[in-house]
């Protein structure tokens, strides 16, 4: 059971506009366009962790069993270098590591290309792999950046010094594990040339990125590639960039002649779309009696692949959330023989939370302070690091909300003193924030001589519900109902629009639909008569206005409130109930809100209690990879959610007015419950996720 | 999957020859195991042959009035029968901790039986595994196994068994019954699961083509009607479980006249107790007592670092069922 009450003034809760076309199945995904004589195609993957392809047997299966063609980097026709290695398939002979592609099948059907696939020979020279992360690795280095673009390290003061003179002092260190993005609908592609012009139908976060980099891979222009994105079943972060599938398969669709198709299985997509890198994460908080922060520092060690650098900057959060004069964060990766991490929802905030968050949770128990009460003491006025004025922030009043709300008043701060039958009850609290993105986007309004709209932008929908908010922001600037407003999206034909990712996309699509829209009522509104038959369109991007914006620390916030129980006799953690409040702006439309922020707090559910991809250094892979064990939270571990926002009038925002809320929900989710399995059994877990078998000493499980 | 001729055939009689006519012959009944390993190209049979028109799907009282649960018997249907509720609650119980809905409505008692080990080796065939390529060795000792077996286990192989209705049945020391070539004949769980020994490969003692055909339940009794099921797990619903307990008890003024412990996710197959139980028997029951004698039963365990609290954890949850069976019974009293 959840529930919502929607507070924001003004917000609508039209229902997704395509949800009937989805239930009825009328909506196609990427692996579903009819393709005529379309062949499947089955990657192939390294079985070692390190080392080189020396051979493929091709004619074992080429010409059997319908078997059409078989690539491998000695025979596939070259790319042109995109700037992202990642998509560089089957180029070179090297293997960095296990899961990597090294070979493409394709036949005349998807069981014949897997077959074949399983059983073709290929031949490897092996070297010694090194896959594990660790605190003390010898080759740990600082990267000139970390994602999205911002600096690797901080310091403002002493941080050092002022820990040292502090009254009241943590210092402790935490870790998350991998995390694999497991998105419904896997990556998968269909892809289909005439001449040299390609169309791919791809399940992606954002087509454009997809055109230029196949365009630049295949040396055509850019406007020879189309790419259909109209329904994606989500993403995660997973199909922000291109990845090996759709090069793949617009590779295979030119070598045998005819439309491919590729859809990635559950267990390939473990080592071949991104993961979140595992963490290590030391924190220093040092403060008064109070509990009033000196000192804070974070630092963070974590792990890319040989293919590229990926740089998660999981100690930006802890620049933004909380006061203190003396602070400093750092960043330090190991480059091991692993897939390249990648994007995975909230990427940064979401670990660093997990330490910054308990953190703060270590402090309020060493400090006799109450944890709503601590993170309150410690709201600064400013961006704490930048120095600039928040547009806006009401962390306080999430917080008080939150508190009222969960029923936090009264709480005995005392681990271990609460008990149902044989379940031990706790409760914590966490805080949650994300950067609000904008980036240019471009959008057309038009008007047919009968007065019906439509609006059409390449924004991208990845379940989100971000079409139907495009739409109710049109009808809105045009002053007139949502049904007589159509809307198109998903298709690089569409005006130029940036991705599905970041929290950006209904802050960045939405101010060029605004825009449009306003200027198209406005040329109506000055007309004399009515509009004629050949219609009237505006086109408009929001580049120069993004530009322009004033310089302001621009984030969302929310708070967390969460309810455990802990079974005495085996450890199990199960969680009844969570609150959480946030303040992100405008709510566009109060029913998929809810959705996106109830599913980023299921997520960070599945972050505390089952997430987990296991290295095996052996082998040097992720071993657990399908659904059956690598666990994600099932409908029985989810209780009672309430999800509710305060209305925020930002100003300082675009031209929607809004934050984004895709992200923020996971934000502190895993923090707030493992505070609460500390305050119900005494038992401080700092490493991710959180296993019943390390409950079991505690004194109070009897 | 490589391509598999698939047969239907119409009586028991032409389904044992099909399946003793080679190795590479495999029964398919709900498939929920079954059909997931040929797609990850583990199970890689030549010839399906589908049992599901001919396995006996009632659930019969016996001559002497335990139960005859057919082969073929869907695992909802027989966790609802209200026999089955009221007479072995622990399988009902078993049965409904297994799985998700979905699963149990496909999947059969033969079937469930039969399931392989989700040991993370076994189900990759790119990884040596004895039990899936015999001599190729074993990698879970040294890597992932917080999952896999501490009692029973070989330096071959320690997968442990995923199934929780095998376990319940472990307990009431159901019959397992057996159609082969030479005939038909009823194994005891224990005599029908084997340890992996020197030969991982091999899960049981059947005999290539063997159909199971049924499971026989005893007689009620007190025992069996004060029986109970705890599985411990880390999600809520649809996982494997990390520690399992089936027992029965039959207790007199406090003190355990007869008990039966099987326990699950420990072992290659479910584990019988049989040392806790002969050290409870004439005991009152306590949890320090349960405690005792499930640590005798694991003074055989060869834990590994990352499994080594399931014998904690057994121990717990063993004490955690008994004390709700001797509470129930006691209330039950005048």
């Amino acid at each position: 059971m959840t529930s919502t009450i929607d507070r924001a003034v003004g917000a609508r809760s039209l229902a997704r506009v395509e949800g009937v076309d989805k239930v009825t199945g009328r909506a196609r995904y990427a692996y579903e366009y009819d393709a005529d004589g379309a062949a499947y195609a089955w990657p192939v993957q390294a079985t070692i962790a390190k080392g080189s392809v020396t051979g493929v047997d091709v004619d074992s299966v080429l010409g059997r069993d319908g078997v059409i063609g078989v690539l491998w980097h000695g025979n596939a026709p070259r790319l042109r270098d995109t700037g992202d290695p990642v998509v560089a398939v089957l180029q070179k002979p090297d293997v960095a590591y296990r899961g990597q592609v090294v070979g493409l099948v394709v036949a005349l059907t998807s069981e014949a290309a897997r077959e074949a696939a399983q059983q073709l020979p290929v031949h490897y020279a092996t070297t010694d792999h090194d896959s594990v992360l660790r605190a003390d690795h010898p080759s740990l280095y600082e990267p000139d950046r970390v994602n999205p673009d911002s600096d690797t390290d901080s310091v403002i003061g002493d941080a050092d010094k002022a820990f040292g003179e502090s009254a009241v002092r943590v210092d402790v260190t935490y870790r998350t594990p991998a995390e694999h993005n497991n998105p419904m609908e896997p990556h998968a592609t269909t892809a289909t040339w005439e001449g040299n012009s390609l169309t791919v139908q791809d399940s992606n976060q954002g087509g454009q990125v997809v055109r230029d980099t196949l365009a630049k891979a295949f040396a055509i222009e850019p406007g020879d590639v189309r790419v259909i994105n109209a329904h994606v079943g989500g993403g995660f972060g997973s199909k922000g960039t291109p990845r090996p599938n759709v090069v793949l398969t617009a590779m295979a669709a030119r070598v045998v002649g005819r439309p491919v198709k590729l859809a990635l299985t559950r267990q390939q997509q473990f080592s071949m779309v991104g993961y979140r890198t595992p963490t290590i994460q030391r924190m220093r908080l040092g403060a008064d009696a109070d509990g009033a922060l000196n000192s804070l520092s974070h630092d963070v060690i974590e792990q890319t692949g040989t293919t590229k650098e990926f740089a998660e900057q999981s100690a930006i959060i802890s620049r933004v959330m909380y006061a203190a004069p003396n602070r400093r964060t750092a960043h330090a990766l190991v480059t091991l023989d692993v897939p390249v991490p990648s994007w995975m929802r909230a990427p940064g905030e979401c670990p660093g939370s997990f330490a910054l968050e308990s953190a703060m949770d270590e402090l309020a128990v060493a400090a006799g302070v109450d944890p709503v009460e601590l993170r309150i003491r410690n709201e600064p006025a400013v961006d704490p690091e930048e120095g600039t004025p928040f547009s806006s922030r009401h962390l306080v009043e999430c917080l008080r909300e939150g508190a009222e709300r969960f029923g936090w008043v009264g709480r005995d701060p005392r681990p271990g003193r609460q008990r149902i039958g044989r379940w031990l009850v706790g409760s914590g609290v966490a805080s949650s924030t994300y950067p609000v993105n904008i980036v240019p986007a471009t959008a057309r309004v038009a008007v047919d001589g009968e007065g019906r709209y439509t609006v059409s932008i390449n924004a991208t929908d990845i379940g989100t519900g971000a079409r139907t908010a495009l739409l109710q922001i049109g009808a809105e600037a045009l002053g007139v109902g949502t049904d007589r407003v159509t809307i198109l999206i998903g298709d690089t034909r569409l005006p130029r629009a940036g991705l599905a990712g970041g929290s950006m996309g209904t802050n960045s699509w939405g101010w060029a639909v605004h825009k449009a829209a306003t200027k198209l009522a406005d040329q109506l509104a000055a007309m004399s008569g009515a509009v004629g038959p050949e219609g009237l369109e505006v086109t408009e991007g929001t580049a120069a206005d993004v530009k322009a914006m004033e310089s302001f620390s621009r984030h969302a916030f929310g708070a967390q409130f969460v309810e455990v129980r802990v079974n005495v006799d085996s450890g199990e953690i199960r969680v009844p109930r969570m609150v959480g409040v946030f303040a992100a702006g405008r709510i566009v439309n109060a029913r998929t809100a809810r959705s996106q922020l109830i599913g980023g707090m299921t997520m960070g559910l599945s972050m505390a209690l089952h997430e987990e991809g296991l290295m095996d250094a052996q082998f040097g892979d992720y071993a657990n990879h399908d659904l059956a064990t690598y666990h994600i939270a099932s409908n029985a571990d989810i209780g009672d959610i309430d999800v509710s926002w305060l209305e925020e009038d930002d100003p300082h925002l675009g031209g929607t007015a809004t934050k984004g809320i895709g992200e923020i929900g996971i934000v502190g989710t895993a923090a707030a419950i493992a505070n609460a399995v500390y305050h119900a059994t005494g038992v401080r877990l700092r490493s991710l996720p959180l296993h019943l078998e390390d409950l079991l000493a505690a004194p109070n499980m009897r | 999957m490589r391509p598999f001729a698939y047969e239907r055939p119409a009586s028991a009689e032409e389904a044992l020859d099909l399946g003793t006519a080679g190795s590479d012959v495999a029964y398919l009944a709900g498939g929920t195991n079954l059909v997931d390993l040929m797609r990850l190209g583990v199970a890689r049979p030549r010839l399906l042959v589908d049992v599901t028109g001919l396995l006996p799907r009632s659930i019969d009282e016996t001559p002497t009035g335990g139960l005859l649960v057919g082969a073929g018997v869907l695992n909802s249907d027989l966790a609802a029968d209200p026999r089955v509720r009221r007479d072995y609650p622990v399988l009902s119980q078993a049965l409904l901790a297994g799985a998700s809905g979905q699963l149990r409505n496909m999947a059969t008692v033969g079937g469930n039986l039969l399931q392989r080990t989700r040991c993370l080796y076994f189900q990759d065939a790119t990884k040596p595994c004895n039990k899936r390529v015999p001599g190729s060795g074993c990698p879970a000792r040294t890597g992932i196994h917080r999952d896999l077996a501490i009692l029973g286990v070989s330096e071959h192989c320690i997968a442990s068994h995923p199934s929780d209705m095998a376990v319940g049945l472990a307990a009431l020391d159901a019959l397992v019954h057996v159609r082969g070539a030479s005939g038909t004949r009823m194994l005891r769980l224990d005599d029908f699961y084997r340890l992996p020994g020197e030969d991982p490969a091999r899960d049981t003692t059947l005999d290539p083509g063997d159909l199971v055909t049924a499971v026989e339940l005893p007689v009620p009794s007190a025992l069996t009607r004060t029986s109970g099921y705890r599985k411990a797990r880390d999600r809520a619903s649809y996982a494997f479980a990390v520690g399992a307990v089936a027992a029965a008890l039959d207790i007199e003024g406090g003190v355990v006249s007869d008990v039966r412990i099987a326990l699950g996710a420990v072992a290659p197959r479910p584990w019988r107790a049989r040392l806790a139980e002969e050290a409870l028997r004439g005991q009152p029951l306590t949890d320090e007592a349960v405690v005792a004698a499930v640590g005798l039963e694991m003074a055989g365990a060869e834990p590994l670092p990352d499994n080594a609290f399931k014998a904690e954890l057994s121990a717990r949850i063993t004490s955690a069922v008994l004390r709700q069976l001797g509470g129930a019974q006691t209330e039950e009293l005048p």
